[in-house]
C-alpha cells in the first residue's frame, strides 16, 4: 500500500513539475495552468498526508485508503476534464465565426479592389 | 454579387470537388440564367477554388476548414449581409439536379414558406440510396414526425431554399456538424414553416462519400442528441416567457 502511495506521490510530483515548466515556457498560459496545479497538489498532499487520507477513505465508505485516492484522484481529474471541454467548445464556437468574419470580410475586400481597378484613375491635382 | 428585391442566390458549399464544381456551376448558370453562384469553398486541398472561379462562379474562400455547417452558414452569412430574399443550396458534388431549382424557388416564393427542401422521397422519380442510409431516413422520419408536427420524407436533403426570415435565424446560429436535420428542429421551434417538393438525386459525378460505416453511426448519435438538445432549449425559453408573461 506504501509503495502505491509513494507512487502517487511521485506522479503528482511530476504533473506539478511539469505543468510549472510548461507555464514558465507558455506553453500553456497561467489560467488553463491552475486546474492541473490544484489538482496534483490536492493528489500530492493526500498522498503525503496519511491520516488526512484515511479520514477521507472513512468518510467515503472505502475501506481502502489507496483505493479512496484513486477515486478522488479520478473524481478530480473529471471535473479538469469537463472544464476543458467546455473551453474547447466556446474556443470551437469563436473560432468558426472568426474564420467566417475573415472569410466575408475578404470578399468585400476583393470586391472593393476590383470596383477600384475598374474605375478610372482620379485627374492628378483633384 | 448585388441583390435586387427579390432576389435568389445560389450556394455550393464544396471540399475537395475540384471533379465536379466546374460542371456543377456551369449546370446551374444554365438551368437558372441569370442568378449569381456562389461556391463556399471549406479550404480544398485540391483544386476546387480554381475551377470553381474559372467556371465563372463568385467565391467564399474560407481561411481554414469548417465543416459543412460552418460553410453553409458563412454563405447564409454573406447573403444576409447582401441583402438576398431567397437563398438555395445544392451540394458541390453533381448529386443535385439544378433543374430542380425554379421549382424550388417558385414554392418558396408563393408559399410563403421560411424552408422549402428538394425532396427524393416526396414521388417515386427513380432516386436510390443505399440500405443503411434508407434505414438512417426511415428512423430520422419518425423520430421527426411528432416534433415537426407534419411528415418530412427527405430530412437529410441537402438541397435546400430558404427565404431571408430563415436566413436571419441561420445567421446567427446554425448546426456545424450534420446541419440539415437539426436545421429543420430549429426552424419549427421557432414556428416556421417547411415544405418539401420532388427533386431527382443523380450519382455523384466525381469523388467519393466520405460517409462510413463508423460515421454513419457517430451520425445518427450526433444528430439525435443535436435534435433533443434544440427540442429542450426551446421549451426551457418557453416556460421561462411564460413565467416571465404570468
Amino acid at each position: 500500500m506504501d509503495r502505491l502511495l509513494n507512487v502517487i506521490t511521485g506522479l503528482s510530483a511530476l504533473l506539478l513539475l511539469i505543468v510549472l515548466v510548461s507555464v514558465r515556457r507558455a506553453h500553456i498560459r497561467v489560467e488553463y495552468s491552475v486546474s492541473w496545479l490544484l489538482a496534483a497538489s490536492a493528489m500530492l498532499l493526500l498522498s503525503l498526508d496519511r491520516a488526512a487520507l484515511g479520514a477521507a477513505a472513512v468518510y467515503l465508505g472505502i475501506p481502502d485508503s489507496p483505493m479512496a485516492l484513486f477515486l478522488i484522484a479520478g473524481a478530480v481529474f473529471l471535473i479538469v476534464l469537463y472544464r476543458y471541454s467546455l473551453i474547447i467548445s466556446r474556443l470551437r464556437d469563436d473560432n468558426v465565426a472568426l474564420a467566417q468574419r475573415v472569410a466575408i470580410l475578404e470578399y468585400h475586400l476583393q470586391n472593393l479592389r476590383q470596383q477600384g481597378a475598374a474605375a478610372p484613375p482620379n485627374p492628378p491635382g483633384r | 454579387m448585388q441583390a435586387s428585391p427579390g432576389s435568389l442566390l445560389i450556394i455550393v458549399p464544396a471540399f475537395n470537388e475540384e471533379g465536379a464544381i466546374g460542371a456543377v456551376v456551369r449546370s446551374i448558370q444554365q438551368s437558372v440564367p441569370g442568378v449569381p453562384v456562389l461556391v463556399i469553398d471549406d479550404c480544398s486541398a485540391d483544386g476546387t477554388l480554381a475551377r470553381a472561379r474559372e467556371s465563372g462562379a463568385d467565391v467564399l474562400p474560407l481561411p481554414h476548414h469548417l465543416g459543412l455547417g460552418g460553410c453553409v452558414q458563412a454563405g447564409y452569412k454573406l447573403a444576409y449581409e447582401l441583402g438576398y430574399e431567397y437563398v438555395i443550396r445544392l451540394d458541390g458534388d453533381g448529386q443535385h439536379d439544378p433543374q430542380d431549382v425554379p421549382r424550388v424557388f417558385e414554392t418558396l416564393r408563393k408559399s410563403g414558406c421560411e424552408m422549402v427542401i428538394g425532396s427524393r422521397f416526396v414521388t417515386e422519380n427513380g432516386s436510390r440510396t443505399g440500405v443503411a442510409r434508407s434505414l438512417g431516413i426511415r428512423f430520422f422520419r419518425l423520430i421527426l414526425r411528432p416534433i415537426l408536427g407534419k411528415a418530412v420524407h427527405d430530412p437529410t436533403s441537402g438541397f435546400v431554399g430558404v427565404n431571408r426570415r430563415a436566413l436571419e435565424v441561420f445567421s446567427k446560429s446554425f448546426p456545424l456538424e450534420y446541419p440539415e436535420i437539426e436545421a429543420l428542429v430549429v426552424l419549427q421551434r421557432r414556428a416556421f414553416r417547411f415544405e418539401e417538393v420532388p427533386c431527382r438525386m443523380r450519382p455523384r459525378t466525381a469523388g467519393r462519400s466520405s460517409i462510413t460505416a463508423v460515421k454513419s453511426l457517430y451520425y445518427m448519435a450526433h444528430v439525435l442528441l443535436g435534435v433533443f438538445v434544440n427540442v429542450l432549449k426551446y421549451d426551457r425559453r418557453l416556460r421561462r416567457a411564460q413565467r416571465d408573461a404570468g
